[in-house]
């Protein structure tokens, strides 16, 4: 769109991998004399909005300089040698289909930054908070723009520790036991991807990803790929989480602050379902196709058990946490992901790639909601707030209970927003998988999915109902509605959220070329 | 007369180059001259002794340079050049580097711990015991034959087990010094007849010659030749403390000055391994059908024991960090095992080892830093529980900040990217060589070893239980913190600078 020097580019998607990590390390230098702010607190806050603005707008002016009219083309390459006796390059790309995942991740951490401004998280010092954050944002943003399987397998670690404290020191009840199931979770699925990487990397001579993408899996055994997806598989659907394997989500969730929450549903998740994308598919398509029905019927549980569960923490009585109910719900979002890129097909991956970006809109919203509920109210137990007769949101704050109502079905997959196309086109994609996988089991797998959809609508409309309706009582202590930095860091996900739905090319056509070279054969 | 002896000198007497035999020279040297000079010093200046010590480390570390244009050997047999006793080959001078450079760390916590025992640690003994110890080990990767390789590993042992029991009228130090001993020496004894076994059905102690002719040894000696490869390989594996040779770890490491213990973590160790690797890669590479599975067997039971010995430790027990970095020790030896099994079944088995050997680096920096703050620790809470560390960021938060990247390092996550790389070279090199079932048992102990290394992690930045006290910290303690640190943080930007060796040949 714009024409940007290609060293600019280059420049750029260095900066915005490297500047929060340079943030972080800044934030434990005294601050300049000029920009110590009312107290050290705030300036600190401060910085890390500045840092992470920084990124956001070098992420847009990438998004911007990217060649719109070649999707599928790597742009922005850098590529140095960083530690020989390895193989390991500091090799950075970005195409379509990880270039709306960095916009994205820069976003949500510039929002939560923001949100934290003016709402910090009860714990320890706001410094440690902003320089955890900052690597966090480094560590995911890293991971969408390493084209080096070891590379990518460091990124995929360097969000395990700032991860954890977040959750460890500035979560709710129960923080510590759910940072420990995250962590040891994440790192024991991350070890034995190592393990699967490196039998790649070993086995076909190269640990570049454009190499081994363009090899298309025939420098590799069949048998080594059947292993090598096993083993990286299971990493990676660690943290997507795929069902069975899911059970840390919950807990890190309803332990995690608001901001960890976001982050952590935004766009940790996200690492996993595209290393699936960027790694699975085009490096080890053999061994992908001998477990795609597994995936997928994986994938399909997932969706049907998010869904159950779900139903049964909204059911009143049964001191469901919303929190860890949005947890599940994204159990099932990411199992119509896991489907879509089962089918293997242009359409699936599209769908899930798609479904991946909208559920980080719409979830985060959710987060945000949810938090900003509890700080109001103190809780985020369902029958808390609802007592007997709803919580009565659209009565004591009409706009927040909006916002959630806004969410809740945007959650659902209302044609017409975000939610709808990514689960429609994985669906679609399960109606005609890919040649060599078995229609029927995908048309099964098709018609339980779709049956998913129903059961969504059915607990999120439970949750609005019990939320958002009601009847206000009688001299109840009204709530504060929404404040204007919640406005500030809400507005650009709803508005991405309708734009997304209503305008779905705008997406898909930065995804679609670079998926159908993907599947055809690796990266130009 | 003497026109006919000079061709007769020369063919008996051998010429030694002396600059090749530096570095092990200098330290036992200025250990003789630590030893003498004590006895004319007065009380006031035995610091002086510490410094000698310090500087005379320093200068055979510096002695490696002139040596790293090319491989020298010297002690040859007069009839064959080729066959040597001491070679100074990469992989000798690496781990000469290691060795004295660790020694030289140890070193310089001792100056600290020395003075704050106020005269109840015999200086002059101590320093000498150290140095000797230190040329015992520096000689012991140049040896290239089995009587040098045993001479050197007593060197190095019999000073330790006076380290260790070095605190008079310590009970628990005297204890450990004599399960240290009696351990080692039963270990020692196992070994020579394995030597002995190898001599008599080759013929031979040089190492190269070995590896040719127990290939062709009488059939009826192909037993003996098995037993004596098995029993060699026993003293070492005590050294290392693979299992089942580890019980005397943690009682060494409790009894003995913090700085002994840093120092037998990482030295001891050193001696350990690379006289594996000698024994092994160099001396009988046509017996890796015996060592391999031996060696990984008998990696994966040490790091899974190591590992689970430190889980248990309890945070508010005595002297717990010090048991647990103990315990911790046993584990990481396992994983430097790996890659000398792993070249049993390697086409390159010098590239398998070199991964041993950047692991060893590695952990030699991030472990003597671990166990220099640990000794800062321990100059205001004696007992050195891990509980102790709570809150340690609020009085000291540089330490604290540098003994978690030390912890990270360790377990190998970053921030701490150097450690993160070492073990995926050792990874790599298991999965290179086929050994697919000891990567899984690794992994699974990496993530144990996470849950304990990062417990005492989080504990550094809790909120302190009591207002903490400011003390000085003393220059020799702090430059020890600053060197460690400085070089974890540079590996972890230029991994390279290690993970080199894992990549060329040493030999």
């Amino acid at each position: 769109m714009v024409d940007i020097n290609e060293s600019v580019m280059q420049f750029l998607l260095a900066f915005i991998v490297v500047g929060p990590l340079l943030g972080a390390a800044a934030a434990f230098l005294p601050a300049p004399p000029g920009l110590k702010g009312k107290s050290p607190e705030q300036a600190m806050l401060r910085h890390g909005v500045t840092v992470t603005g920084a990124v956001l707008i070098a992420a847009i002016v990438l998004a911007l300089g990217f060649d719109h009219n070649q999707p599928s083309r790597m742009q922005a390459t850098t590529d140095i040698s960083w530690i020989p006796a390895l193989d390991v390059r500091i090799h950075l790309g970005t195409d379509g289909i990880s270039l709306p995942l960095l916009v994205l991740t820069a976003l949500l951490t510039f929002l939560c930054a923001l949100y934290s401004y003016f709402k910090m998280p009860s714990g320890p010092t706001p410094k440690a908070f902003v320089a955890l954050l900052l690597v966090l944002e480094s560590g995911t943003l890293a991971t969408f723009a390493v084209l080096d399987l070891l590379l990518f397998f460091l990124a995929f670690e360097m969000v395990l520790i700032p991860m954890y404290f977040l959750i460890a020191r500035w979560g709710g009840e129960q923080r510590q036991a759910a940072a420990w199931k995250f962590i040891l979770y994440t790192l024991l699925g991350s070890v034995v991807m190592l393990l699967g990487l490196l039998l790649v990397g070993l086995k076909s001579g190269t640990f570049d990803m454009m190499a081994l993408a363009t090899d298309n899996g025939r420098s590799l055994t069949t048998s080594v790929q059947v292993i090598a997806v096993l083993a990286i598989g299971i990493g990676l659907a660690v943290k997507t989480p795929m069902w069975p394997l899911h059970s840390w989500l919950p807990d890190a969730h309803t332990a995690a602050p608001t901001v960890g929450s976001v982050l952590l549903a935004g766009v940790l998740l996200k690492m996993g379902t595209y290393g699936f994308v960027r790694i699975l598919l085009p490096i080890t398509p053999d061994g992908f196709r001998t477990f795609a029905p597994y995936l997928a019927a994986f994938a399909v549980v997932g969706i049907i058990y998010g869904s159950l569960a779900c139903l049964a923490l909204a059911k009143q009585g049964a001191k469901g946490d919303l929190k860890r109910l949005i947890a599940y719900s994204s159990v099932g979002h990411m199992g119509f992901v896991l489907l879509g890129i089962a089918t293997m097909t242009p359409t699936g991956v599209n769908g899930a790639l798609f479904a991946n970006i909208a559920h980080g809109l719409i979830t985060g919203l959710l987060f945000f909601l949810v938090g900003a509920l509890k700080d109001r109210t103190g809780t985020s137990d369902l029958d808390t707030l609802a007592e007997k007769t709803g919580a009565a949101l659209y009565g004591k704050a009409p706009r927040l209970g909006g916002l959630l109502a806004f969410g809740a079905v945007a959650s659902l997959g209302l044609p017409g927003l975000a939610g709808f196309w990514g689960e429609m086109l994985a669906l679609f994609g399960a109606f005609d998988p890919a040649d060599g996988l078995s229609r029927p089991a995908f048309l099964t797998f098709m018609a339980i999915a779709a049956f998913g959809t129903l059961l969504t609508a059915a607990y999120m409309l439970i949750v609005v109902r019990r939320v958002c309706m009601g009847v206000v009582p009688q001299g109840s202590p009204g709530l504060a509605d929404v404040q204007t930095y919640e406005f500030a860091a809400w507005t650009p996900l709803v508005a991405l959220t309708v734009v997304a739905g209503l305008w779905p090319k705008a997406l898909l056509g930065l995804t679609d070329p670079a998926v159908q070279q993907l599947l055809a054969g690796g990266t130009r | 007369m003497s026109s006919l002896a000079q061709p007769l000198a020369e063919s008996v007497v051998q010429s030694v180059d002396w600059l090749a035999i530096a570095p092990p020279t200098i330290a036992a040297v200025v250990g003789l001259v630590v030893l003498v000079v004590d006895l004319f010093v007065g009380d006031a200046k035995k610091g002086l002794l510490g410094w000698l010590s310090v500087a005379g480390l320093a200068a055979s570390t510096l002695m490696l340079l002139p040596l790293l244009d090319g491989d020298r050997s010297t002690f040859c047999l007069t009839g064959d050049a080729a066959v040597c006793s001491y070679t100074a080959d990469r992989f000798t001078l690496v781990i000469q580097f290691l060795v004295l450079g660790g020694a030289l760390l140890a070193a310089l916590l001792s100056v600290t711990v020395l003075k704050d025992a106020n005269r109840e640690l015999p200086e002059g003994e101590f320093w000498f015991l150290l140095l000797s110890s230190a040329a015992g080990a520096a000689l012991l990767p140049a040896s290239r034959d089995l009587a040098t390789l045993i001479v050197a590993l007593e060197v190095a042992s019999l000073p330790a087990f006076a380290l260790v029991g070095i605190k008079r009228g310590d009970r628990k130090s005297s204890e450990a010094a004599l399960k240290f001993f009696l351990s080692s020496v039963t270990a020692t004894a196992v070994s020579l007849m394995g030597v002995s076994f190898v001599y008599a059905s080759t013929g031979t102690l040089y190492l190269t010659e070995i590896a040719t002719k127990i290939q062709n040894v009488d059939g009826q000696l192909h037993t003996l030749a098995q037993t004596g490869v098995v029993l060699t390989l026993v003293g070492f594996a005590f050294k290392t403390a693979a299992v089942p040779f580890h019980f005397w770890v943690p009682d060494t490491y409790v009894g003995a000055p913090l700085p002994v213990a840093a120092y037998l973590s990482v030295v001891g160790k050193a001696v350990g391994f690379s006289g594996l690797i000698l024994v092994t890669v160099i001396a009988l590479p046509s017996y890796a059908d015996v060592w391999g599975p031996a060696l990984a067997a008998l990696a994966a039971l040490t790091m899974t024991i190591g590992n689970v010995g430190a889980l248990r430790q309890q945070p508010t027990h005595a002297y717990s960090a010090v048991r647990l970095l103990a315990w911790s020790s046993v584990g990481q030896a396992g994983y430097l095992l790996v890659p000398i099994a792993a070249a049993a079944y390697s086409q390159d088995a010098e590239k398998a080892v070199g991964s041993t050997i950047a692991y060893a680096l590695m952990y030699a920096a991030v472990n003597l830093g671990a166990f220099a703050v640990a000794a800062l620790v321990a100059r205001t809470k004696p007992l050195n529980r891990i509980s102790d560390y709570r809150g340690l960021y609020a009085s000291r938060p540089l330490s604290a900040l540098v003994l978690g990247f030390f912890l990270l390092c360790l377990a190998g996550l970053p921030p701490g990217i150097i450690g993160l790389f070492a073990k995926v070279t050792v990874f790599s090199a298991a999965v290179d060589a086929g050994l697919g079932w000891l990567a899984v048992v690794m992994a699974v102990n990496v993530v144990i070893a996470l849950f304990y290394y990062l417990q005492w992690t989080t504990l550094l930045f809790r909120a302190p239980e009591e207002e903490p006290e400011k003390h000085r910290v003393p220059a020799p303690l702090t430059a020890a913190i600053a060197l460690t640190a400085v070089l974890g943080v540079a590996l972890s930007g230029a991994p390279q600078l290690v993970l080199r060796f894992s990549d060329t040949g040493l030999f």
